[in-house]
C-alpha cells in the first residue's frame, strides 16, 4: 500500500474492551498514528470517512438494523477484521442462544414490557454468519500486541496468522503446575494459544476465550478427561462460554 | 423573532456505547428535545440463567470493558452475600486496592482523552499529540500506569482474572507492589501537574446548573467505593443495598434500550459528583485541597463539574492505594484455600464503580446454578438524569446558536461519562 492505510473501528453488541485494549496501547497508538490514518473510531474522535482500507469491528450481530449497518461497512471497506470474541464467534453475547425461548429472554431482562419494537433483538450471530471476515483476531478481551502485529503486517500486504497450538504449549513453557493436577478443568489441551497462557499463569483454567486451534486433538484431550476424571460434557458446557462450537469443529 | 433549532446528533462520540441527541424548536410545533439510547441490548440477566455461581463473574465483567473490575467485585459480592461467604481482611483490601486502580484508570482515559478535546475544541486527542504534546505525554504516563496497576493487582487490565469467589486466585508479586508504590508516590506530583491543566481549562465548562437527587454509596469509615449503604442528597438516613429495587425504581422508555430510574425526584445523578455530594467531607487533605482549587467547594449543582470531581477522585485513589499497598507489604500474601459450602440462597452486591453505583443480585439453587440475575447500571440510571438536564438547558442556552448548543449538549453527555454497552450498549445526538 502506498500512501497510510485508512483503519477503522466499528463496535457492535460487546463490552467495547477490545477497543479498549487499544487505546491501552498509550504511547503505541501515537506511533499507529505514524503508520496509518485512524479515520473512524467513535469510542475516542470525532469524524467519518467514505471507505476503509482496514475495517475493525467489535461485537455481535443481534439486530436487523445492525445487519444493514455491517453489510454496508463491509462493502466499503477493503479488509474486515473480526476484532475480538464477541465478532469471531459471537463471544459472550451467544450465550443468549442458550436459552430456547427468546421470548423469554426479553422477558427476564423487560418484563411485561418486553415486545416494545425498539428492544428487539435476534439470535447472536458471529460477524462472519453475515457478510464475509478476511482475518480474525480473537479473545476476550484481545491481546493488544497481537492487535498491532495485525496492523503493521496487513500494513505491508502480509496476511497475519494465528498462533496453531494449545495454550498448554505457552503454558508449560511458563512452567506452570497443570491445573488438571490442582483439580480442576481446564480448555488449555484444545485453545489456540496466543494469550501466554495468562487465565492459567493467574491461577485460573482456560476458558478458550480464543476459540480452539484448527484441528484439536481429540484423543489427547479425551485422555485428559479419563485420567482425571471428567466427561466430556462438562467440557462442552465450559467452551460454550465464549460462544466456541462445542463440536470443536473449526 | 423566534430561531428555528435543529440539532440531530447520530451516534455521540467519544463516549462508550452508542447515544442520540435530538433537537427539534420549530415555530408552531411541539418541542423536541431528546436523549436517546439505542444501544443493542444483550440479555446479561438472562445469559447467566444456569450458569455455574464461579462462572458469572466471569461473564458479568463482560457487561463492560472500562469498568470490568467494577462489574467483577458487584458480581463477586452478591454471590458472596448469596451463600453467605465471609472473605478475610486480606482479600477485602487486595479488593479495595484494584478498584481503586479502576478509578484512576477510567477516571484518567475519560478526562484526558475523552473531555480534553472538548476543552481545546478540537476532535479527539490525536491533533493534541501535536499541539499539546506535554499534556498528552502526562495523561499517556498516569494511564499507563494505571494500567499495569490492575495488571500487578489482578493480573489482566481490562476483565481482571485473580479476582474470585471467595478470594484471589493468585496474590500480586511483593516487589512489583514496591515498585507500584514508588510510581503512585510520583505520580501525586503528576496528577498535580495535571490538575493544574485542568484549572487552565475549566472555564471552558459551561456555568449550568440544575439540583437534582444525588445517589452513592456511604460508609461512616471511609469516602465508599468498594463498601456502604445507600444515601441520596434528600434521604436523611442510609439505606441497605438490599432494598435497591425500591431506590432505583427501574422503567421503560421508548427512546432507549436502557431502562432509566428515579427515587425522590423526577430523576437521580450518580457518577463522581454524586459520590463528591454525599461524601465530601471523608476526602484526604489533598484531594480536598485539589477539588477546592478547580471549584469544587462543597455540594455542586453543575452537572459538568462531574469531570472535575474525576479529578479529585484520582488524587484520592493514588492516596488510599498506597495506604492499601503498605497495608499489604506488611501481611505475608498467600493463596486462601477454598473454604466455602456452595448452596442455595439469593443475594445483592453493590460498589461504586467510575460511572457510579452499581448493583447486582442472583438467586441461586442447591448445586450453586444462577437461576434469577439482576444487574442495575450506573449509566442507566443517569439517562432520566441527562433528559431533564437538556430540558432545562435548552431554553438557557438557544440563543448560542446550534452548533455551540449542540457541542454543548454532547459535552453534557461526555461528562456523565456515560458508559452505554454498560446500560445496554448506545449514544446518538438527532436535532430534528
Amino acid at each position: 500500500m502506498g500512501a497510510k492505510p485508512k483503519v477503522a473501528f466499528f463496535d457492535f453488541a460487546s463490552c467495547e474492551g477490545c477497543q479498549l485494549q487499544i487505546a491501552n496501547l498509550e504511547e503505541e497508538v501515537i506511533g499507529l498514528a505514524e503508520l496509518v490514518d485512524i479515520v473512524e473510531f467513535r469510542e475516542i474522535l470525532t469524524g467519518k470517512a467514505p471507505e476503509y482500507d482496514i475495517a475493525f469491528i467489535e461485537g455481535a450481530i443481534t439486530r436487523d438494523v445492525d445487519e444493514k449497518k455491517i453489510k454496508d461497512i463491509r462493502s466499503r471497506s477493503k479488509v474486515l477484521v473480526a476484532l475480538g470474541q464477541c465478532a469471531v464467534s459471537g463471544g459472550i453475547p451467544r450465550l443468549k442462544n442458550n436459552n430456547p425461548s427468546l421470548d423469554n429472554v426479553k422477558k427476564m431482562v423487560y418484563g411485561d414490557k418486553y415486545n416494545m419494537p425498539h428492544l428487539d433483538t435476534y439470535p447472536t450471530k458471529a460477524v462472519n454468519e453475515v457478510v464475509k471476515v478476511d482475518l480474525y483476531l480473537p479473545g476476550c478481551p484481545i491481546n493488544n500486541k497481537e492487535f498491532l502485529r495485525f496492523v503493521k503486517e496487513i500494513s505491508l500486504g502480509i496476511m497475519p496468522k494465528l498462533p496453531n497450538y494449545p495454550v498448554c504449549v505457552e503454558c508449560k513453557l511458563k512452567e506452570n503446575e497443570c491445573l488438571f493436577d490442582l483439580g480442576q478443568i481446564c480448555l488449555g489441551p484444545l485453545a489456540r494459544a496466543g494469550c501466554d497462557a495468562i487465565c492459567p499463569s493467574n491461577g485460573v483454567p482456560c476458558e478458550a476465550c480464543r476459540g480452539t486451534v484448527d484441528n484439536p486433538n481429540k484423543n489427547a484431550m479425551h485422555e485428559i478427561l479419563e485420567k482425571y476424571n471428567y466427561t466430556v460434557e462438562e467440557i462442552k458446557r465450559k467452551i460454550n462460554i465464549f460462544g466456541v462450537d462445542p463440536e470443536v469443529k473449526k | 423573532m423566534s430561531e428555528n433549532i435543529k440539532v440531530d446528533v447520530h451516534h455521540i462520540t467519544r463516549v462508550e456505547g452508542h447515544g442520540n441527541i435530538k433537537v427539534n424548536l420549530e415555530e408552531g410545533k411541539p418541542d423536541v428535545v431528546e436523549w436517546q439510547v439505542p444501544e443493542a441490548p444483550r440479555f446479561f440477566e438472562a445469559m447467566v440463567v444456569g450458569r455455574e455461581y464461579h462462572e458469572v463473574a466471569t461473564i458479568t465483567s463482560r457487561i463492560c470493558g472500562i469498568c470490568s473490575v467494577g462489574h467483577t467485585l458487584a458480581s463477586l459480592k452478591a454471590t458472596e452475600n448469596a451463600m453467605g461467604i465471609k472473605i478475610s481482611e486480606t482479600t477485602t483490601v487486595l479488593r479495595e486496592l484494584l478498584k481503586h486502580g479502576e478509578t484512576l484508570q477510567s477516571h484518567i482515559l475519560h478526562v484526558g482523552y475523552l473531555v480534553t478535546p472538548d476543552l481545546l475544541r478540537v476532535g479527539s486527542v490525536l491533533p493534541l499529540i501535536k499541539t499539546h504534546t506535554d499534556v498528552v505525554l502526562l495523561v499517556t504516563k498516569i494511564h499507563r500506569l494505571s494500567n499495569e496497576f490492575c495488571d500487578i493487582v489482578g493480573g489482566r487490565t481490562t476483565h481482571p482474572i485473580r479476582a474470585r469467589v471467595g478470594k484471589f486466585s493468585k496474590m500480586p508479586d511483593k516487589k512489583q507492589l514496591v515498585s507500584l508504590k514508588e510510581r503512585l508516590v510520583e505520580s501525586v506530583s503528576d496528577l498535580k501537574a495535571l490538575a493544574e491543566v485542568v484549572k487552565s481549562l475549566a472555564g471552558e465548562l459551561p456555568d449550568f446548573t440544575r439540583e437534582t437527587e444525588y445517589l452513592s454509596l456511604t460508609n461512616k469509615n471511609a469516602y465508599a467505593f468498594y463498601e456502604g449503604d445507600c444515601i441520596t442528597t434528600d434521604i436523611k438516613a442510609p439505606l441497605p443495598i438490599s432494598g435497591y429495587k425500591e431506590i432505583v425504581n427501574e422503567f421503560i422508555v421508548p427512546q432507549s434500550t436502557a431502562k432509566y430510574g428515579k427515587f425522590n425526584r423526577e430523576s437521580f445523578m450518580v457518577g463522581a459528583l454524586a459520590r463528591y455530594n454525599n461524601n465530601h467531607t471523608q476526602l484526604t487533605d489533598l484531594s480536598k485541597s485539589v477539588a477546592e482549587m478547580l471549584g469544587l467547594n462543597g455540594v455542586c449543582y453543575n452537572p459538568y463539574m462531574n469531570n472535575i470531581a474525576q479529578v479529585v477522585e484520582c488524587v484520592f485513589a493514588v492516596e488510599k492505594s498506597i495506604e492499601c499497598i503498605d497495608w499489604l507489604l506488611a501481611k505475608d500474601l498467600k493463596v486462601e484455600d477454598d473454604f466455602f459450602e456452595v448452596k442455595a440462597g439469593s443475594g445483592s452486591g453493590s460498589v461504586e464503580v467510575p460511572r457510579g453505583i452499581l448493583f447486582h443480585e442472583y438467586e441461586y439453587d442447591d448445586n450453586g446454578l444462577c437461576v434469577n440475575a439482576n444487574c442495575v447500571i450506573p449509566t442507566n440510571l443517569n439517562h432520566n438524569n441527562i433528559q431533564l438536564d437538556f430540558e432545562k438547558m435548552v431554553p438557557e442556552m438557544k440563543h448560542l446558536g446550534e452548533k455551540e448548543l449542540q457541542f454543548r449538549m454532547e459535552m453534557l453527555v461526555r461528562a456523565y461519562d456515560p458508559c452505554i454497552s454498560c446500560s445496554t450498549h448506545y449514544l446518538n445526538i438527532e436535532f430534528k
